[in-house]
């Protein structure tokens, strides 16, 4: 099968590789129709994720039709077709069982390996370097998933993929980033960036009862979208004092939740934009924490840091002070997709998102490098690019 | 749930954290072999530091201070550093312990224990434990360079649903010594394992030391052990992601 292989910076190529197998008894195939680019793999293009093998399949946004399944699959049928949550989860051990499913114990081969940076490991992910797993992606024309009773989302009749698709993964982390905001009638919430969590997390925090939105990027087209398909009031970036922006707007108060959806790839503007692209160029800095630290300068008092954006390793410069003074609530996490894919399937259904309206290219799996290549740069007001295998 | 024996899970001595830790720092972790050739190799740095007079003499007798510390002290601090920790003053033995929760009734996890032929479906060295008694064991194991090696050991200890402890017998290769002990996880979520795992390898702490840099760690292998086997109880499967698909196996292409 034709799949994207890792093979370095800014290096993907499509390769012809074996087919995937069943190998343990709970393991499904999936022959993917629609697969897409995220944010995070971004982080892999551009090598910040550490433990990446040439040749590590990529992808963990995918779904399609179930082609086979092993000796233990009660609930999946052959000729289903599904999305499939990007983390692995058993449905078993104590963090499944409270629906912490990006928290499995029992679906990272490489868990001892995770503990010496992380303390513990969580569950395995799809594509996303050795330290989580090596599962090979979805970026690719077949895939095996562990555990198909427990993740798989059946998709009825009358949706096409591109409404769907998103269910994998970035609809459900803008949906839970905003979820963990705990928002209460007249809040006001900050959401920064625009790219697809960000536009799906002030959907979602409308959808939750929020008073305001206000959303903070620098790419013209991204704040537009937000703008028009968000409903979101903006601030641009690299025009403004961001934090001080955001007080005006709100009578002084500061909003009362602010959603961090950028991540380890903040991009800064100012002197400290300046010293995190300096530590970074000398391998003194993992991640850029410019996003991060605004978020926690820009949160009012006694309010709710929620952040979806991934880090990976060391941040430097961090205010806690301001944190721990401010009394700020962090709430954080790769999301239960598991947990949040049913009831958003049903917000589809009745018509109250539409997660489409993100898609900016479709691309023939041959030309993710294009396409990577394309959501990298920002080019052609790229926003989210899917592959059709 | 407490007995004479057991204490608390996981500590097989009476003795607090505090005290394990400060022992961790300074105790006896090499054996008189190595503390000889600490001397010898210390004495010897030092006559050739004080007949250089420069900075590298300096070094070379700061370097040899340091050996003949160890030697007296027989802490060798690098041992240490690795994790290394020779069991009961200068005896011999190196410990691992390693602990896990397994949400299974801690009856259920002590039966698959117990029926030691289960061992090598979470432990990827073993090849085989037989037993014909029930109380006495015979263990083949993975050795490197596709060979084997095999012992017999016995069941020394036995509290049903409480611990399990085993020795081997005089005549095995690596004489070693394992204890596990089974507890209840508070709130409900299972069972809490502890296992100790007591060995002399060949070519004593040095040997080990040289092991576990270029090869796996002991305390890596009991946890991936440890997690394969809650892996088992929980979900009837173990995780893995190999003869997958990869980019280095590429159909039609040299590599």
């Amino acid at each position: 099968m034709r799949a994207v292989c890792w093979n370095g910076i800014h290096d993907v190529r499509v390769e012809t590789v074996p087919d995937p197998k069943i190998i343990n008894p709970h393991d499904a195939i999936v022959r993917i129709t629609s697969t897409a680019i995220c944010g995070s793999d971004l982080h892999l293009y551009d090598g910040y994720i550490p433990a990446m093998l040439p040749g590590d399949i990529l992808g963990h946004e995918f779904m399609g039709e179930v082609v086979e399944v092993g000796p233990d699959v009660r609930r999946i049928k052959v000729g289903n077709r599904v999305t499939v949550p990007f983390p692995i989860a058993c449905g078993q051990c104590y963090f499944c069982q409270h629906d912490l499913f990006s928290l499995c114990d029992n679906t990272n081969p490489h868990a001892a390996q995770v503990e010496k940076l992380w303390g513990y490991s969580p569950a395995g992910i799809f594509g996303y370097s050795q330290l989580l797993g090596g599962y090979a992606g979805g970026q690719a024309e077949y895939a095996r998933v562990p555990f198909a009773d427990v993740g798989m989302q059946k998709i009825p009749d009358g949706l096409r993929d591109e409404q769907v698709l998103f269910l994998t993964d970035i609809l459900p982390t803008g949906y839970m980033a905003a979820e963990n905001c705990h928002i209460q009638e007249g809040d006001v919430v900050a959401v920064f960036g625009c790219g697809p969590v960000g536009q799906f997390a002030i959907m979602s925090a409308y959808l939750l009862g929020a008073e305001r939105v206000i959303a903070i990027d620098f790419v013209p087209e991204r704040l537009r979208l937000a703008a028009e398909k968000g409903k979101a009031e903006t601030i641009d970036a690299s025009q403004t004092d961001v934090v001080q922006q955001l007080k005006q707007m709100t009578g002084g108060r500061g909003p009362d939740a602010v959603i961090d959806a950028v991540g380890m790839e903040a991009h800064g503007f100012g002197l400290f934009g300046l010293y995190d692209r300096v530590k970074q160029s000398l391998l003194l800095e993992n991640d850029r924490a410019f996003v991060l630290r605004q978020a926690i300068l820009a949160c009012r008092k006694g309010g709710t840091l929620s952040i979806p954006g991934v880090y990976s390793e060391f941040a430097d410069k961090v205010p806690m002070g301001a944190l721990m003074n401010k009394g700020l609530e962090v709430h954080t996490g790769q999301t239960h997709v598991q947990k949040y894919q049913g009831q958003l399937l049903n917000r589809i259904q009745r018509g109250e998102l539409d997660p489409s309206v993100i898609i900016t290219h479709e691309l023939p799996l041959d030309d993710a490098p294009h396409g990577y290549d394309l959501f990298k740069q920002k080019r052609e007001d790229c926003i989210k690019v899917v592959l059709k295998p | 749930m407490t007995t004479a024996i057991t204490s608390v899970p996981g500590r097989s001595s009476q003795d607090s954290a505090a005290v394990q830790s400060r022992r961790g720092r300074t105790s006896i972790n090499s054996g008189w072999g190595e503390r000889l050739a600490d001397f010898a190799l210390g004495g010897g740095l030092i006559v050739g530091g004080l007949q250089r007079r420069s900075l590298l003499g300096g070094a070379l007798i700061l370097g040899g201070g340091w050996f003949l510390y160890a030697g007296a002290t027989g802490h060798f601090q690098p041992y240490a550093a690795l994790g290394l920790v020779r069991e009961g003053g200068s005896g011999s033995g190196l410990v691992v312990e390693r602990s896990i929760t397994i949400g299974k009734p801690r009856e259920q996890v002590y039966r698959y224990w117990r029926d030691f032929a289960h061992l090598p479906t979470f432990m990827r060295h073993l090849e085989a434990v037989t037993t014909s008694d029930g109380r006495r064991l015979h263990w083949v194991a993975k050795a490197p360079l596709g060979r084997q090696v095999e012992w017999d050991a016995e069941i020394t200890t036995e509290l049903p649903n409480e611990l399990i402890a085993w020795e081997s017998l005089p005549g095995a290769r690596v004489a070693n010594r394992g204890e596990v002990r089974f507890a209840d996880a508070p709130g409900g979520r299972g069972a809490e394992l502890s296992v100790r795992l007591t060995y002399a390898p060949p070519l004593g702490t040095a040997g080990a030391a040289v092991a576990r840099l270029f090869t796996e760690e002991p305390n890596q292998q009991i946890d991936e052990d440890l997690r394969r086997l809650k892996a088992i109880l929980e979900t009837g499967e173990t995780p893995t992601t190999e003869n997958q698909p990869h980019g280095k196996v590429v159909i039609g292409k040299e590599r």
